[in-house]
């Protein structure tokens, strides 16, 4: 995200006037937030102010009860409900944003690599060659080479966190959203879950991350968002947020997390 | 008298006439064929009624209800009496209507349709509530990464939910190759008929009903072996569970 006057990055990702409501629960009112190709937007909040929602209704597993998504400035077609009113446009959409979620999701009836290339070979129709060769060089990157035959219940939470995201990558995605990916995880093995992402942050691809990890997100983020009870409360600069916080909430937050 | 007795039995059960063993083989042979034609019918009706139950329209999902809980409740010997006659009577009056002759309803066909309608109803239980235990992530990670309905039924639910489903399934194909049985009651020549005829015909009702016992008995046992063998394959990737 970049507020700089000029900057010609094409957009990736914008929500325009996000509202959410589960029942009289009114979860986002009213969000807004705009990533540029190269952004890595960190998303962070108290729990419960609507942080996997907002990322949700992104690639519409969530239906948003108003507003609307842009992906790479195609804006997608709801219905009057707000459901997505093409099929085809939303598959594609979806396809073109990795996700990775806090419980990892690898089909546990595949092994490693047959996850990477299902949706490469059967959906986008990629020749499983070529997909497989696509793959392997992907979990060598991650640092599962020799983990391809393997079934996902026998690695550790930081291995299938790792092939999870090798999986997203593997449908060369145009931006990945992460919610919370290190938040299921035994500390020890959350350090090489953000060497994979912080690795991703270098090569300049375009992210969002809602994380708990104030550290991570101020050392690889471009740009900050703090959520609180469905709104921006405030955002910029990591050294802004984090550096010289405005609104009280938001101090009082980054004080609660340490 | 002993060996006369095992000589006799012998040549009762033998292949070739004077033995009945052909006709029993040949009803084994049609009970195994319409159970497997029940069985897999009844499969295709538990897909469709599961997913229908679970994310079908309102209409839908009562109709399926009503389907469910009148063909469970209704005992399988009745419902073959009404739907074989039934149907072969309803099928006539419209040829009749059409100005068509009347036609014989081929037992093998009825008998697949009617056991078929049965195993469905039961099938559409075992598979909704396998589906159920599917984990949601692992469908909205399909769904996340733009995976079409059709094919993350296919390559991605329903082989997860085969694990949780084989063994009532497996109940369901036994209970299929038993209830081929109950065709006898409409004449059709399956295991139990053939047994029977062939007992009448030679008195030897002890000899023939045990070996008719023992075929349906060698049936259970190996597909009990394919079973176990498609759960194990069902399962693979999932760490075996030790108490
Ligand atoms: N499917 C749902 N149905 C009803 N309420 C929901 C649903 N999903 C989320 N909520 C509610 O919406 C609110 C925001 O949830 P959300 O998961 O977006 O919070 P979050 O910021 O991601 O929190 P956390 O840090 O705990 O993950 C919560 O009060 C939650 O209970
Ligand atoms: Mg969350």
């Amino acid at each position: 995200m970049s507020e700089t006057a000029g900057d010609t990055r094409p957009e990736a990702i914008r929500i325009e006037g996000l509202h959410k409501s589960f029942g009289q629960l009114e979860v986002l009112k009213g969000v807004s937030l705009m990533a540029r190709e190269g952004d890595i937007v960190a998303v962070i909040g108290g729990s419960g102010s609507g942080k996997s929602t907002m990322l949700r209704c992104i690639n519409f597993l969530e239906t948003p009860s108003a507003g609307q998504i842009l992906i790479g400035g195609e804006a997608v077609a709801t219905r009057p409900d707000g459901s997505p009113a093409n099929r085809r446009q939303i598959e594609r959409i979806r396809q073109s944003l990795g996700m990775v979620f806090q419980q990892f999701n690898l089909w546990s009836h595949k092994t490693i690599l047959e996850n990477l290339i299902e949706v490469p070979v059967h959906v986008l129709r990629v020749p499983k060659d070529q997909a497989v060769a696509r793959a392997e060089r992907l979990l060598a990157r991650v640092g599962l080479a020799e983990k391809a035959g393997v079934y996902p219940a026998f690695l550790s939470g930081g291995q299938q966190q790792r092939a999870a995201i090798a999986r997203a990558l593997c449908m060369e995605p145009r931006a990945m959203l992460f919610d919370e990916p290190t938040s299921a995880l035994d500390p020890e093995l959350v350090g090489e879950v953000l060497a994979v992402i912080r690795d991703l942050a270098a090569e300049g691809r375009t992210m969002m991350l809602v994380t708990h990890e104030m550290k991570f997100a101020r050392e690889v983020a471009s740009h900050v968002v703090y959520l609180h009870n469905g709104q921006i409360e405030e955002q910029g600069p990591p050294e802004a947020v984090f550096g010289n916080p405005q609104s009280d909430r938001l101090k009082q937050f980054l004080r609660s997390v340490g | 008298m002993l060996a006369l007795t095992a000589s006799s039995t012998l040549e009762l059960l033998q292949y070739s006439p004077p033995g009945w063993g052909a006709n029993l083989l040949r009803g084994l042979m049609n009970s195994v064929l319409i159970a497997l034609g029940a069985f897999g019918l009844g499969a295709v009706i538990g897909v469709g009624g599961a997913y229908g139950k679970l994310y079908g329209g309102p209409v839908l999902r009562d109709l399926l209800a009503i389907y469910t809980t009148v063909v469970r409740a209704v005992p399988e010997l009745v419902l073959i009496l009404i739907l074989y006659y039934a149907v072969t009577d309803a099928v006539n009056q419209i040829l009749l209507g059409l100005g068509q002759d009347r036609i014989q309803i081929s037992g093998f066909a009825a008998g697949i349709a009617v056991l078929g309608i049965v195993q469905g109803a039961y099938a559409t239980e075992v598979i909704r509530g396998a589906i159920l235990s599917v984990p949601g992530g692992q469908v909205e990670a399909a769904r996340a990464m733009g995976m079409p309905a059709g094919l993350l039924a296919r390559r991605i639910t329903l082989p997860l939910m085969l694990s949780a489903a084989l063994p009532g399934l497996a109940n369901l194909w036994l209970i299929a190759t038993k209830d081929t049985a109950l065709l006898a009651v409409v004449g059709f020549g399956e295991l139990t008929q053939e047994t029977r005829q062939a007992a009448g015909a030679t008195k030897a009702y002890f000899t023939f009903f045990m070996a008719a016992g023992g075929l349906y008995l060698a049936l259970s046992i190996s597909s009990g072996w394919l079973f176990a063998r498609a759960e194990r394959w069902a399962r693979r990737g999932q760490p075996e569970l030790r108490g």
